[in-house]
């Protein structure tokens, strides 16, 4: 149960440090610290249930995440390479 | 019964003159040095046939002169088939020998006439088109066929009067003609409608058959309808506007279409529904009203027109009057009607042929305050026009004496209130009719020389004072043979048969008399003892009412063409802003509000975030809700 | 058995991806090509139609295969009478259409400053494309292909329109596309709404298994309800297509744009498939919705045939005028339909043939006016019979069958629907009987100002027609005059299709008042 509330805990501090943070590496951890709290969610669950399902969901999660990470960083990246800025703020060309 | 020997040929009739015109039409310019020549050759063929026809009719007896010609099935749909046929009979051969004997002379005129103009087979071409259209008209055995050659005429009529298209003002003659024609098929298409729903067939046989059966109310409409028809074509009130415009046309048409033939079809598809019409009173009744307004109408306006076709333009309203009048009166009416109409086919065309030849001495100018004196010039124009002119004044030994007084004396004999009304306008009619005849003939032909200095008349050649000689035979005498030779024993096949009289002496004939030479006596009064102004003085007010055609254009454009055009101006602003503006309006508002919803990419991924988390909350809390 | 209409429909599309497939700028070649397939089409169309025994099977030509079996779609063909002249019709057009826009590609509709966005080439592959789709959906039996059809007929439409119209054609194309589409998808939700209906059991009145085949459908027990919204589904469709009023502003910004030989495809056959959709299949799959829904077609026919004319009257710009001259003359086509009764439909089906002749003529002839004075305005004309006399006839002759000069084809087929429509309805056939004084009206107003009167200075070097433009009109001229004089032929064609359609309806010709004895006999000796 503690581990659910921690869970919990980490899960909005990554959704708060999302919305108020500006850096896009910052951003970008907490994208993955929200990922984490889920997966202590899962294999907490898994444990409490009994089952491996959570457990074996969460591999999943790190797979994608890692893939993300990948990608997000190469993505960030270029962006820094092109507008010397890695402000999530800066990059809003994709609007009306 | 069938028709048999020449009369089985008689497609002929409409098939030369119809040729005529295709090969005109088609043949271009490759016909122009000998167009004028077959044009003229296919009336004179059809004339031929039709005199042939006309021969062996008179070797029936009774109804046996009724004969009839199948020629093709028009359409047969559901229970209403048409069969395109010809019918054969004394009204139809009258017509034939009319339109085919007057046409061929007004051919033979115009080969002289339209001499100098680049487009003489152009000219030819619509001629024959014409005299097709016209007989189709009057052989047509069912009132499809008759409606086909009644709007065929008036192609053939609205492409002549703008034949010199390049004017203006023929130009808009010729559309005005179109379109006023054009309400009175209305009256005629509505009465077919009427007349197929009622008896299921629109054959003449079948109609005439049925009539008897039919309701009261159901044969006045058709009878009403029809003659809103006739007043259309034959340009009678309240539709006669048209007639005095058509005027632009060159003089050979005015005199063919618009004075011998075309005009007349009103009275021949009254004469033809004569079943109809003895079967309504009221109808017939409406007739002879709509008849004796024309003739004072048109006479009226005849006196005040300087424009020597005008005047004629109105005098062939006036007489056309007459013939209607003649038609509502039923029985004996029906045989002065179309006697009145072919000794008028004979005078009035050889008027207006005259007339022709008078401009063609004036260099092309209508106006006869600069006329004056032409009898010592031009004497072949002048004798045939006078007999023309006694003939129409109705001069005692000549056709319109004959004819005008049978209708005078007819309309005397219905009795009642009506007939002496009736009586008195058409006596009345006469005496006006005196009037500008006169006037026109002295202020023409007598007087002082009141040309212009580059004018020098002299008399046409041959080939046009030849058809008006002829012209001038038939004024003089037609009258007189068609009603004293047993004209009415003729048409009796037709129009049912009748008892009648000629009385040489009479009441009204001698107040008619009296009232012609007092109208002969005060034109020269005004015109012939007087000199003739050169300008047109600005006269009383009659003489300006009469002068704006008793102000029915005036009428018209204030009444329908004015209301007409705001009405259009209305219902385009209506397409364009109402409609129109109603779906491009829907289109504006769809195309806004998606403006304003695409203000919501605000492009900050801070904001997209925290949209997805409120609605992952939102789901969430819909989840428990749901649950509890 | 040959598959006629089938080879009919693959012949034209063929034409059409082979005519893209030619080198580029090879635009001669383009046209000659597109020339030779349509005049193929055409000759085939002749032949076959002389196969058509008017005795015989409602549908003839006819070929069934499965096309998608699990929603029970066919593809299957056959022509009835009024398919069959509304076929012949099509492929009569395209091939003068072809000669007569000879050049418009490459001149974008006589407005120099908008050239055309695409090829030449293009332009006859789109023609020949829309030949193919017309052909297609009149030939199709099946609900669910004439659907496909029916849409996808847009697609050339839009980029003819689109790409080689006047200055104002990108709006005339999206308004053409999102009005057509609107109609359509209604359609849509009619034709699927058909699925269930069809795959109920035979007792609960369906089919038993689903089916699109007109054969079938029309054995379907619908209830009434059900019934009128199917009815409207497919009826707003087609009164958009055809167009009746308050459905038509998309017409003559379409046909104003459209360069003028498309416009004649536009206005001559597309518009058809309106009516002959109401024809065929409002009328017979739904007829107890579509008797309910005659006071309001008829009324809307009535304004339609009085305000279209009114409005063509008031028009400055000759090929706006001519589509306002359409939209009344729909007004005819769509009161002899629901006038139900013999004379007034095979009047309208005439109706249909007739006016593709004589609008095409006059597009066809106002076409060549325009690209030779580089304006559509009325007003830029004048006195042009004396400078192009052969021109000013043949617009001449096409104008007076716009108004229905008897003679001239059109006059036979408004008679008649007069005629039927007068045998049951009065009223309406009485003013629709004004849009005759009216029709006399614009027509000739029109040519009064662009033809007669003196010779404007703009239009004083105008050329007479070429030959190829006279190639183009004059079989038109010949069949318009032909058909005034002769219509049985045609006529026998499609009343059996007619008396089919009423017996489905289950409307009889009233009798007339006066029908005794005396009357047969004294009538047909």
């Amino acid at each position: 149960m503690n581990y659910l509330i921690l869970s919990a805990i980490l899960f909005t501090i990554g959704a708060v440090g999302v919305l108020v943070r500006r850096n896009a590496i910052v951003v970008f951890m907490c994208v993955e610290l929200m990922l984490n709290a889920t997966n202590l969610a899962f294999v907490s669950f898994s444990h409490q249930h009994g089952n491996l399902d959570g457990q074996i969901i969460a591999f999943f999660v790190m797979v994608v995440a890692a893939a993300e990470v990948v990608v997000g960083l190469a993505i960030i990246m270029a962006i820094f390479r092109s507008r010397r800025s890695s402000s999530v703020d800066d990059a809003n060309l994709l609007k009306y | 019964m069938k028709a048999e020997g020449i009369q089985a040929a008689s497609w002929l009739l409409i098939a030369l003159p119809l040729a005529g015109a295709a090969i005109l039409l088609l043949g271009g310019r490759r016909t122009d040095k000998w167009g004028h020549l077959l044009g003229a050759a296919m009336p004179l063929g059809s004339f031929a046939v039709g005199l042939a026809a006309f021969f062996q009719m008179l070797g029936y007896s009774g109804n046996a002169r009724i004969r009839h010609l199948h020629i093709y099935d028009y359409f047969v749909v559901g229970n209403f088939k048409v069969d395109m046929g010809l019918l054969i009979d004394p009204l139809s051969i009258s017509f034939v020998l009319l339109i085919t004997g007057v046409g061929s002379l007004i051919h033979i005129y115009s080969i002289g006439y339209m001499a100098h103009d680049p487009d003489r087979r152009r000219f030819f071409a619509y001629l024959n088109l014409f005299v097709a259209a016209m007989l189709l008209l009057v052989l047509a055995d069912n009132y499809l066929g008759l409606y086909i050659g009644w709007e065929g005429v008036g192609l053939a009529s609205y492409l002549l009067i703008g034949f010199w298209q390049y004017k203006p003002t023929a130009a808009v003659a010729a559309k005005k003609a179109f379109v006023v024609n054009r309400v009175g098929d209305f009256g005629l298409s509505v009465a077919i409608l009427l007349m197929f729903a009622t008896f299921g067939t629109v054959q003449f046989a079948g109609v005439y058959g049925g009539i008897g059966h039919a309701s009261q109310g159901t044969v006045t409409a058709i009878g009403l309808l029809l003659l809103l028809g006739a007043c259309g074509k034959s340009a009678q009130l309240p539709l006669q506007s048209w007639l005095l415009d058509a005027m632009e046309g060159p003089t050979p048409v005015s005199a063919l279409i618009h004075a011998a033939t075309m005009v007349t079809a009103g009275v021949y598809l009254i004469v033809r529904s004569n079943p109809i019409f003895n079967l309504s009173p009221d109808a017939r009744l409406a007739v002879t009203v709509v008849g004796a307004a024309t003739l004072l109408a048109g006479a009226i306006i005849g006196c005040a027109k300087d424009d020597i076709k005008k005047a004629l333009a109105g005098s062939t309203m006036s007489q056309i009057g007459y013939m209607m009048l003649a038609a509502g009166l039923g029985k004996v009416g029906y045989v002065f009607a179309i006697a009145h109409l072919i000794a008028h086919g004979f005078f009035k065309a050889g008027m207006f042929l005259g007339a022709g030849s008078v401009m063609h001495a004036m260099k092309e100018d209508v106006n006869m305050r600069k006329y004056g004196a032409l009898r010592t010039v031009m004497y072949i124009t002048f004798g045939t026009f006078f007999l023309g002119y006694l003939a129409i004044i109705g001069f005692p030994g000549l056709s319109g004496f004959f004819t005008k007084d049978g209708i005078i004396e007819t309309a005397f004999n219905k009795g009642g209130t009506s007939g002496a009304v009736l009586g008195t306008c058409a006596v009345l009619g006469a005496g006006i009719t005196a009037f500008y005849m006169s006037r026109l003939m002295f202020m023409t032909f007598f007087g002082e020389k009141r040309w212009d200095d580059d004018v020098h008349p002299h008399e046409s050649p041959l080939v046009m004072t030849i058809p008006l000689m002829l012209l001038a035979i038939g004024s003089v005498f037609a009258g007189g043979f068609l009603v004293l030779g047993g004209f009415a024993d003729f048409l009796a096949p037709v129009v049912g048969a009748q008892e009648h009289k000629f009385h040489w002496v009479s009441v009204p004939g001698t107040v008619t008399l009296l009232l012609m030479f007092a109208g002969v006596a005060l034109a020269w009064m005004q015109y012939g003892a007087r000199p003739v102004p050169r300008e047109a003085p600005r006269g009383s007010f009659l003489t300006v009412f009469a002068r704006r055609d008793l102000y029915g254009d005036a009428l018209n454009e204030s009444l329908l063409m004015r209301p007409g055009q705001w009405a259009t101006r209305l219902a385009v602003y209506f397409d364009t802003k109402g409609v129109d503006g109603l779906v491009n309006g829907l289109a504006a508002g769809v195309g806004g509000s998606s403006g304003r919803l695409r203000r919501v990419q605000t492009g900050f991924v801070r904001s997209y975030a925290l949209s997805m988390f409120l609605g992952a909350a939102l789901v969430v809390g819909a989840l428990f809700l749901v649950r509890i | 058995m040959f598959p006629w209409l089938s080879v009919l429909i693959a012949l034209p599309a063929v034409g059409a991806f082979g005519v893209t497939l030619l080198p580029k700028g090879a635009d001669e070649l383009a046209k000659r090509f597109a020339l030779a397939v349509s005049t193929l089409v055409a000759v085939l169309t002749v032949v076959m139609a002389f196969q058509f025994k008017t005795g015989g099977a409602r549908f003839q030509f006819t070929e069934s295969y499965w096309w998608i079996k699990a929603f029970g779609v066919h593809w299957a063909v056959g022509a009835d009478g009024v398919a069959l002249v509304l076929i012949l019709l099509s492929v009569i057009l395209v091939p003068l259409v072809v000669l007569a826009s000879w050049n418009d590609a490459e001149r974008s509709g006589g407005a120099s400053e908008n050239p055309p966005k695409r090829s030449v080439k293009i332009y006859f592959a789109l023609i020949l494309a829309l030949e193919a789709m017309m052909i297609g959906v009149f030939a199709s039996t099946d609900v669910f292909m004439f659907y496909v059809f029916f849409e996808a007929m847009l697609i050339p439409v839009y980029f003819i329109i689109g790409s080689y119209g006047g200055p104002q054609r990108s709006y005339a194309a999206v308004k053409f596309l999102l009005y057509s589409l609107a109609g359509g998808l209604l359609m849509l939700v009619a034709v699927i709404w058909l699925y269930p209906l069809s795959a109920r059991p035979v007792a609960a009145g369906g089919l038993g298994h689903p089916s699109f085949l007109f054969s079938e459908l029309t054995h379907l027990q619908i209830e009434p309800t059900t019934a009128k919204w199917l009815f409207m589904g497919f009826f707003i469709a087609f009164a958009i297509k055809a167009p009746l009023v308050p459905f038509h502003t998309w017409l003559p910004d379409a046909a104003g744009q459209a360069p003028a030989g498309a416009a004649v495809l536009i206005v001559g056959v597309l518009d058809k498939v309106g009516t002959y959709g109401m024809l065929r299949f409002c009328l017979e799959l739904f007829p107890g919705a579509a008797r309910w829904a005659t006071p309001l077609v008829l009324t809307l026919s009535v304004i339609g045939i009085v305000y279209g004319a009114i409005l063509a009257i008031g028009q400055v710009d000759l090929k706006r005028l001519i589509a306002y001259t359409s939209i009344s003359h729909f007004g005819f086509i769509t009161l002899g339909i629901f006038a139900m009764t013999s004379q007034a439909q095979a009047g309208a089906t005439l109706y249909m043939v007739n006016h593709g002749f004589s609008t095409g003529a006059l597009f066809i002839v106002a076409g060549f006016m325009i690209s030779r004075r580089g304006s559509a305005r009325i007003d830029a004309y004048g006195g042009v019979q004396k400078v192009a006399p052969l021109l000013a006839g043949t617009f001449l002759i096409a104008g007076l069958s716009g108004l229905s000069l008897p003679g001239l084809s059109s006059f036979v087929s408004e008679f008649l629907v007069l005629v039927g429509t007068f045998s049951r309805y009065r009223v309406p056939a009485v003013i629709a009987t004004v849009g005759m004084i009216l029709a006399a009206i614009y027509i000739l107003w029109m040519y009064q100002r662009t033809m007669n009167g003196p010779t404007a200075p703009a239009v004083s070097a105008m050329k007479d027609l070429s030959r190829r433009e006279v190639v183009a009109v004059v079989p038109i001229i010949a069949i318009i005059v032909a058909l005034g004089f002769f219509p049985k032929p045609i006529l026998d064609v499609i009343n059996p299709s007619v008396k089919q359609t009423l017996s489905r309806v289950h409307q009889v010709d009233p009798k007339p008042t006066v029908a005794d004895q005396l009357i047969k006999t004294g009538a047909r000796p």
